[in-house]
């Protein structure tokens, strides 16, 4: 199930891209601003859950699991270097499990420690709000990572579908069309904040249990398939 | 000792047939897969080494079947054509990952850094490395877990003629201790300095399969064709159809020089010589235009 020579490449590869500089840049912007939202404007609830709510988990935890997710596995398969994984005795279920754990852990590590330590700053987790969107954070991580991995194995443009899908649909749509926000890894995340805090700050359009079974599903669903391609993935020849 | 079995195998891409119905066996040996650029070498290459499935047919190494199926890698090496590796490992680094991959470890890589003697610059980071370099830790890559059957997907590509040397002696003693070496290439000298027995692949078809040297000597109704160049080309030539081991002469006036054709392989070749210094004519060039592979290829192809 988990491989320790793939996660070690895995993990070698995202830090040691250039893009890794989001996963520095996103988290640095999000304490910058909430210290200085505690320095204009004092320590508040709501605007410590606007913030959170509003860039911590519409973006940046969405953009961080795209890079990590997209990144543990579309570069390789796309310069061919998956080769060298692909001819060896290890399940590709194995080699996808390594890497989505891999993503995981390195989408919680960059968008929900910064959640919490802003959230933190912000109003000193006063009502829970740290906590609850720092859980949040931990579970969007867990979905977004398998949602972005899946895509990384299907598409060679995974980056940009994978920014369309956080930032038109979750953010765009979601705030338009109140069916989009039933199918969206934000609301279902929401959905725990809310049980977390339970004062009102935090407001989900999904009800918990649905919320709970449709990120298990969406997570178990995108391992399983990706894992399903790895294992059909065809190598491209000279032509 | 393994052989890889290819039984009626065809793979087609949308509409374009890349190979078509081919059966072969590759045993113990080196063995050369032959053609020119866009013949669908590296596509079969790429079945017999499970990344790429049969549209029909069948690919078994000693009758496992290879697509889908890890476990063959146990007892396959792979040398992709492809440029990329991890760059920012080094390539002790990316060897011993190979060899943890295969539940080896350190010892092991070392070992194959050793045999591709690449130690000296195992602490640099891939991105660092010449062709060559990269040919030679994707070869030790591939030979850490001393596999039965090695796959090589054009491995000389970019190397100096030093590390082809070197190269080409370890695919030797590999093939000498009974494994199975195959190797792609659509450059005649190295085939014909490193396997006697080819495989050659014309348009996704298999064109011809044995001895390349007896494949062509086979072709009598063909003449031999030689480019000559002299310090005097016409007496030369005077001299030369005046034998009936030639059965025509063409004078180049663009890139200068004689072309050729000779019906009688061994006698020309005695003749030649022995003409040029009975009329003290320097012979600058003598090539056999014709024994090249691309010429081979469009007799078979013509066939």
């Amino acid at each position: 199930m988990y491989d320790p020579t793939v996660a070690r490449l895995t993990y070698r590869a995202l830090l040691g891209r250039r893009r890794a500089a989001i996963l520095f840049l996103l988290p640095a912007l999000l304490l910058v601003i909430a210290a200085a939202v505690r320095m204009l404007n004092g320590a508040d609830d709501q605007v410590a859950a606007d913030l959170l709510g509003g860039f911590a988990l519409a973006t940046m935890v969405p953009l961080i699991g795209v890079i990590a997710g997209t990144g543990a596995i579309g570069p390789e398969i796309d310069d061919g270097s998956i080769v060298y994984l692909l001819s060896k005795p290890v399940k590709r279920s194995t080699i996808i499990t390594t890497k989505l754990i891999v993503a995981i852990a390195v989408t919680m590590v960059f968008s929900a420690v910064p959640t919490l330590i802003a959230g933190f700053i912000l109003n000193g987790n006063g009502q829970q709000v740290a906590v609850a969107y720092t859980v949040a954070a931990l579970v969007a991580s867990i979905a977004y990572s398998a949602l972005f991995l899946l895509l990384g194995t299907v598409s060679r443009h995974a980056v940009v579908i994978g920014l369309v899908y956080a930032l038109v649909w979750e953010a765009l749509f979601g705030s338009l069309i109140s069916g989009a926000r039933t199918l969206s890894v934000q609301q279902w995340a929401l959905a725990l904040a809310e049980k977390v805090t339970g004062d009102g700050l935090v407001k989900s359009e999904v009800a918990l249990p649905t919320a709970t079974v449709l990120l298990v599903a969406v997570t178990l669903g995108a391992t399983w398939f990706a894992g399903r391609k790895l294992r059909t993935l065809k190598l491209a020849g000279e032509e | 000792m393994s052989t890889l079995h290819i039984d009626h195998v065809s793979r087609w891409f949308g509409n374009v047939v890349a190979v078509n119905d081919i059966t072969m066996s590759i045993g113990p040996g080196v063995t050369g897969l032959l053609g020119p650029n866009g013949a669908g070498k590296s596509t079969l290459i790429n079945m017999m080494g499970g990344f790429l499935d049969p549209s029909t047919g069948s690919v078994t190494l000693d009758g496992q079947p290879v697509w889908r199926n890890e476990s063959v890698y146990r007892s396959i090496g792979v040398v992709p054509e492809r440029e990329a590796m991890y760059d920012f490992l080094t390539g002790r680094e990316f060897v011993v990952a190979n060899a943890e991959l295969q539940g080896l470890g350190a010892a092991e890589a070392q070992r194959a850094l050793a045999t591709v003697e690449m130690e000296y610059a195992q602490d640099r980071k891939i991105a660092t490395y010449s062709k060559g370099m990269r040919q030679r830790v994707k070869m030790a890559s591939a030979l850490v877990h001393e596999p039965s059957v090695l796959l090589l997907d054009e491995p000389f590509n970019g190397m100096d003629p030093r590390q082809r040397m070197q190269l080409m002696d370890l695919l030797r003693r590999m093939g000498a201790d009974g494994r199975t070496v195959l190797f792609s290439s659509h450059i005649l000298e190295e085939v014909e300095q490193l396997a006697s027995h080819i495989e050659v692949i014309v348009a996704g078809r298999h064109a011809a399969s044995g001895d390349f040297r007896k494949i062509r000597r086979l072709m009598t109704d063909r003449p031999h064709r030689y480019l000559v160049r002299s310090s005097d080309d016409r007496a030369l030539a005077a001299a030369l159809i005046a034998d009936p081991s030639t059965a025509g002469i063409e004078i180049d006036a663009v890139d200068g020089g004689l072309r050729i054709q000779a019906v009688d392989f061994g006698r020309f070749t005695e003749l030649l010589p022995k003409v040029a210094r009975e009329r003290g004519i320097r012979l600058l060039t003598v090539s056999p235009s014709d024994e090249s592979l691309e010429s081979v290829f469009s007799y078979l192809v013509a066939a």
